[in-house]
């Protein structure tokens, strides 16, 4: 126990006498979540527009005011005649043309009937529809002020009520999501390439032929990066109340133990890393490579699993952040109980479990 | 230049002596490319929905059906209150509850007016929008249906109507994966490079053999060049296995030149690079190069327009996206392939990038001190 408690020490002198990294790995996490927590949102606004008015009348500049005035849009150009409209599209940043027909107003009043058109840049598909129907809905609140008070019979009033996040803030998403990306990956990646550096610098001997069980060697190592995680956890949750105004509405002491869970699987992770890996620079590009990409996108937090094809829903079980990012989400914003979150917590402590059987069956004592 | 020919050839043995490393260049983007751009999609099926009808009439009945057979909605359970249904939105078996009141058909036909209420989980913000707005044209419908049925709407129209018609240019199927291949392939490129270039000056530091290239006649931006053009190369490699992937395996048929797709690439991975040597100058463990190339990473990445509108973002961060050479590639990616732009249309990206590239490369060049 003594000789794990001066290993232990030993950890920690190794990352504090190294100001520069402590530093970067401290600060890193609240300028990330500051810049993510405000800059990330899922909602489509201050698109650009061009607009092809053929008519020019009351009624499209009606229109096209509204549409300007809006907070989805901003009128960013005129175009002159129907082959603009590619070139406009080509050359970017535009999102729609809204082409109205010759004599609209006109032929709005005396045949009933007049047409806009719209035409989107699909490339961005979801940008796309919802720049339509956000314009279909401005363009039919003209419609129903033009006709008055005319009053359709049996009418249906649906009320939306927004449960949680009724601003719609999407820090409420993002927070507990870019909080899973940035501690799997700081964790994972500190504790691996903390391992293979002994073996790359050829300390890794010393310690191999020391008294000390290599299981023991190997939670020495682990201790001071968990310690360093929370400390993450900490500063990423004082930051999201205060700044980002995210409350914490369940329990912090469940939510610290949630974190404390996920770091260690983190941490189990960033050790078997380091079983099959040489150099710092191949535990680096193993963890970025394979943890980077399917944290963000399999996540959850930037694309609804539910939409995925089946193998990937599937593969979405393996990502461990998946997990937490459903924890943090019960646990911060909707102030659910362990109850809520026991399974998704099970499966963490399952896979911790394996990472670390895996990395003590294959941790050798004997360097080749 | 035979000096720089000399330390391109020791590079070039270093990066061949890796397999390891050589394979992660590789392979990983292929296998990466085949797989997530089935992931994003942001096309909302299968929102869970549990309803509370108070009714039980006729309408609501038809209600139901329409809205689950809408294709939208999976309906998971009938609560019999409202506080019920919350509970299945809170244990996550429920994304939207629809509460039907009672004496929701009678009050339509006798007073002309109904409501009804949608409650959204709005934590997950792309579901919660999308459901919520399917759910409200659902009900537009079926208001729509009740009207036929109970008003004879005369012939023609007596009101003003405008008609609107929308067309998707560039992509007219909606299919997802145009959008996201490009993406994902710059999204591929800007981790290896980033991180490449990042360990590579300051792993000669750790181990020591920077001293033997700090007594040689070596240049600074010999040495710097030495390092730059190998990952240029072995980045231009992996793009070309993405344009292959693309167009074998999501038949992507770039609509512009394959030839300005290349010259944007080239100018993209100098300006990378260099940001990665520029860290690696800096850095005096391999452990700090790895988290700033990180940070910076993720910051390219998460304000590069692919996963969130850049015009929704707050102007400061409109202002980095400006000197955010993924942003630039990932626009400009998306407008040869799918758009069919050319350089004409592209020149302000590209000259910021060549920009950000000459200037983050000097800056490497000077920061590299031959002395310690």
């Amino acid at each position: 126990m003594k000789q794990f408690i001066i290993y232990v020490r030993k950890e920690f002198y190794h990352i504090f006498r190294d100001r520069k990294s402590l530093l970067i790995i401290i600060m890193m996490p609240i300028i990330q979540i500051i810049l993510f927590g405000f800059a990330l949102t899922n909602e489509i606004k201050n698109s650009n527009i061009a607009v092809l008015d053929n008519a020019k009348d009351e009624s499209s500049r009606a229109i096209i005011q509204r549409l300007d005035a809006s907070r989805y849009f901003n009128v960013f150009r005129n175009i002159n005649s129907q082959q603009d409209i590619e070139t406009a599209f080509r050359s970017g940043n535009i999102r729609l043309v809204v082409v109205f027909q010759p004599g609209f107003r006109e032929s709005l009043l005396h045949t009933n009937t007049a047409q806009v058109q719209l035409i989107a840049d699909a490339s961005d598909p979801n940008t796309a529809t919802t720049v339509t129907n956000y314009a279909k809905n401005i363009i039919g609140d003209y419609q129903k002020e033009l006709n008055g008070q005319f009053q359709a019979p049996y009418m249906i009033s649906p009320e939306i009520r927004m449960l949680y996040n009724p601003q719609l803030k999407g820090a409420y998403n993002f927070v507990p999501g870019v909080m899973a990306m940035i501690l799997i990956l700081i964790a994972a990646m500190m504790t691996s390439v903390a391992i293979v550096r002994e073996k790359e610098i050829n300390t890794m001997e010393v310690i191999l032929v020391s008294p000390l069980k290599p299981l023991l060697f190997i939670i020495s190592k682990a201790v001071p990066y968990i310690f360093l995680s929370l400390v993450n956890v900490v500063t990423i949750l004082i930051v999201s109340v205060n700044i980002l105004e995210v409350p914490i509405n369940g329990s912090l002491m469940l939510l610290m133990g949630e974190a404390l869970l996920f770091i260690i699987t983190a941490v189990s992770l960033g050790l078997m890393i380091s079983t099959f890996t040489k150099t710092q620079q191949e535990a680096q590009m193993f963890s970025l490579m394979t943890l980077l990409l399917p944290t963000l996108l399999l996540g959850g937090f930037m694309f609804p699993i539910e939409s995925m094809p089946l193998p990937l829903r599937v593969m979405s079980n393996i990502v461990p952040s998946k997990w937490f990012f459903l924890i943090v989400k019960d646990v911060m914003i909707k102030g659910l109980g362990l109850q809520a979150v026991w399974k998704e917590s099970l499966v963490l402590v399952g896979m911790s479990l394996f990472f670390l059987t895996l990395s003590f069956s294959k941790f050798k004592i004997r360097l080749s | 230049m035979k000096k720089l020919l000399v330390i391109l050839e020791k590079e070039f043995r270093q990066i061949f002596r890796n397999p390891a490393i050589l394979r992660m260049v590789l392979v990983m983007p292929v296998i990466q490319l085949l797989i997530f751009p089935f992931a994003a999609n942001y096309e909302v099926k299968n929102v869970l929905l549990s309803v509370v009808d108070h009714d039980h009439s006729s309408y609501s009945q038809k209600f139901i059906s329409k809205i689950t057979g809408s294709g939208y909605f999976k309906l998971t359970d009938y609560s019999p209150s409202y506080s019920k249904a919350l509970e299945a939105i809170e244990s996550d078996k429920a994304d939207l509850v629809i509460e039907i009141p009672q004496g929701f058909e009678r009050n339509l036909v006798k007073e002309n007016k109904s409501n009804m209420l949608i409650a959204v989980n709005a934590v997950n913000g792309v579901k919660a929008n999308l459901g919520g707005v399917y759910a409200a044209n659902i009900i537009r419908d079926f208001n729509t249906d009740i009207q036929l049925e109970w008003v004879q709407f005369p012939k023609f129209n007596t009101q003003p109507t405008i008609a609107i018609t929308s067309s998707n240019w560039y992509n007219p199927t909606m299919n997802y994966k145009l959008f996201m291949v490009p993406g994902i392939l710059v999204t591929l490129l800007t981790i290896i490079a980033s991180l490449m270039a990042a360990l590579n000056i300051v792993h000669e530091k750790e181990v020591g053999t920077i001293e033997q290239i700090n007594v040689s006649p070596i240049t600074k931006l010999q040495f710097i060049l030495g390092k730059l053009i190998p990952f240029w190369l072995m980045g231009l490699v992996t793009l070309t296995l993405g344009l292959i992937v693309a167009r074998l395996f999501y038949n992507i048929i770039p609509l512009g030149s394959i030839g300005l797709i290349y010259l944007f690439g080239m100018v993209f991975l100098f300006t990378l690079l260099g940001i990665g040597l520029l860290i690696s100058t800096f850095a005096e463990t391999q452990t700090q190069a790895t988290f700033v190339s990180f940070f910076v990473m993720m910051l390219f990445m998460l304000l590069g327009g692919l996963y969130t509108p850049i015009e929704s973002m707050p102007e400061w961060a409109k202002w980095i996206t400006k000197i955010n050479p993924v942003a630039y590639f990932i626009e400009v990616a998306r407008m040869i392939i799918l758009k069919g732009s050319g350089f004409a249309d592209v020149k302000i990206q590209f000259f910021s990038v060549l920009g950000l590239g000459i200037f983050f490369n000097t800056w490497a060049v000077i920061n590299y001190r031959k002395r310690s």
